[in-house]
């Protein structure tokens, strides 16, 4: 299986702390994979760590082949933060053109990628005037500009309600199955079923790394979150 | 660097300038307030007007520039679309040209209608030509910009920001030979002044004032004002990381 994501030994320290310590993972490409953990366990900082805007202590993040940060990768891979970062103070459809200019493609592209995450009637609309989950929307709206080869989402489905965020899991594995490959963080228990492979991380640390069918066998449970808690148990055991 | 990403950016600025209508108009408006409040100050006192409203429309765009910029740089930090931006094909340059640009355009704006105010309605009067002012206005407010861009570097948090003022603004307010003419200054002092670029900003101006012709020496300070203004974009450019702690 060839990986669009490979991360060795990666130990990044965050204001004095070690943040990760020292994580070995792989994400295959053309899937759909949840990175799984509680606030605070260090999902965002591995992902900055996969788009190359976090100082590395050391370890290596490749990327479709490159190191991550690399020039080539920022045509190719898609981001978007926890906190929804395009401009508030523009409408949903000057952002997305705006991004869309960034990769030399033009209104259509931009008006496309609004419609995909069904803000099409809010196009109009300032940021700054929409609701937290339309202005999420509204940011991996602009992430999805140009088919990204890689789309790395931290926490994109927060404050989504049920309805849109199946859908948004629909659009996902529509793009998984046009052969771009996602990372998907989350930290709520009931999206891991819907990834095809899971990274759970807890304090810094990979405890599981997985499909959630293997991992519930493995935890002997159906249920991901009270497996998840078996894995946490289980890797104490094994540090204690 | 792209010509494109840097132009697509400056429109962009300019977008969001225009959602925001009271900036917009508290641009436009208050350099000429101020002007006019400067007008009635100096009512009995013959050409002192003309000497401090011609270098105060050099001035008024350097510091409102300076403190826009800071303020808008900042906050693309804060919100993270910095962040994102840094993970598209967009160069630092283009980002940092855009708002120089942008905000050029701007200034543009703004010195249009402090120096129309000032001549038409404030009767300023300079040997040299109104449209040289708007000129040095315009190459002044792109050195704030600049000077903006590169002090928010160093700046988390809005308060860190708008300190740069006091830091960066102020010495070369008091030095560039508004208050004191710098051939009275002490040789110490001279030697600061003349490492500041408010001080040939200001030079040009007086040159406008006393000529009626551009001469040499308006020129050379022009070239060493859009000349400091590029090094601290560049120096901007260089303090702007991809990667962050």
């Amino acid at each position: 299986m060839n990986d669009a994501i490979e991360v060795t030994d990666l130990v990044v320290d965050r204001g004095g702390r070690r943040v990760l310590h020292g994580i070995t993972c792989g994400v295959a490409a053309g899937s759909v994979t949840g990175l799984l953990g509680p606030s605070g366990s260090g999902k965002t900082t591995l992902i900055r760590a996969i788009v190359g805007v976090q100082v590395v202590r050391s370890g290596s993040v490749t990327v479709l082949g490159r190191p991550a940060g690399a020039a080539e990768l920022r045509r190719t891979v898609g981001y978007v933060t926890q906190a929804p970062s395009i401009y508030a103070d523009l409408s949903v459809r000057e952002n997305a053109r705006y991004f869309a200019s960034l990769y030399g493609l033009g209104a259509a592209e931009a008006d496309r990628a609004i419609a995909d995450v069904g803000l099409a009637d809010a196009a109009g609309q300032l940021v700054g005037n929409l609701s937290g989950g339309q202005r999420s929307r509204a940011s991996l709206g602009c992430a999805m500009i140009g088919t990204p080869r890689l789309l790395v989402l931290d926490e994109p489905t927060v404050g989504q309600d049920p309805v849109l965020r199946a859908d948004l899991w629909a659009k996902f594995h529509a793009l998984a199955a046009a052969g771009t490959t996602l990372l998907v963080s989350s930290h709520v228990m009931d999206e891991a079923g819907r990834c095809d492979r899971l990274l759970l991380i807890r304090e810094g640390r990979l405890i599981g790394d997985d499909s959630p069918a293997a991992i519930r066998t493995a935890a002997g449970t159906e249920d991901l979150e009270e497996a998840f808690l078996r894995l946490i148990r289980d890797s104490e055991r094994v540090t204690a | 660097m792209s010509l494109r990403i840097t132009l697509s950016t400056a429109a962009r600025i300019l977008r969001q300038l225009r959602h925001d209508r009271r900036t917009v108009a508290l641009l436009a408006v208050v350099p000429a307030v101020l002007l006019t409040l400067l007008f009635f100050m100096y009512e009995n006192a013959g050409p002192t007007f003309d000497r401090i409203a011609l270098i105060m429309l050099g001035i008024f765009p350097f510091v409102i520039m300076f403190l826009v910029t800071s303020i808008a740089m900042l906050r693309e930090r804060t919100t993270g679309t910095l962040e994102r931006l840094l993970t598209t094909p967009l160069g630092k340059l283009d980002l940092l040209f855009g708002y120089g640009l942008a905000f050029g355009l701007a200034a543009t704006m703004q010195a249009g209608i402090a120096v129309a105010a000032a001549y038409l309605l404030l009767d300023l009067d300079t040997v040299g030509g109104a449209g040289l002012v708007v000129v040095i206005a315009v190459v002044n407010a792109v050195l704030g910009v600049a000077l903006g861009l590169f002090c928010s570097a160093f700046a988390r948090t809005e308060f860190q920001a708008v300190q740069f003022l006091p830091v960066v603004v102020i010495p070369q307010l008091l030095l560039c030979g508004l208050f004191v003419p710098r051939a009275q200054m002490a040789g110490w002092l001279q030697a600061v002044s003349d490492a500041l670029p408010l001080s040939y900003a200001v030079e040009a101006l007086m040159q406008v004032g006393a000529h009626a012709d551009p001469t040499t020496t308006m020129w050379r300070d022009l070239v060493v004002v859009a000349g400091a203004a590029l090094v601290a974009l560049v120096l901007a450019a260089a303090t702007l990381r991809r990667r962050t702690p």
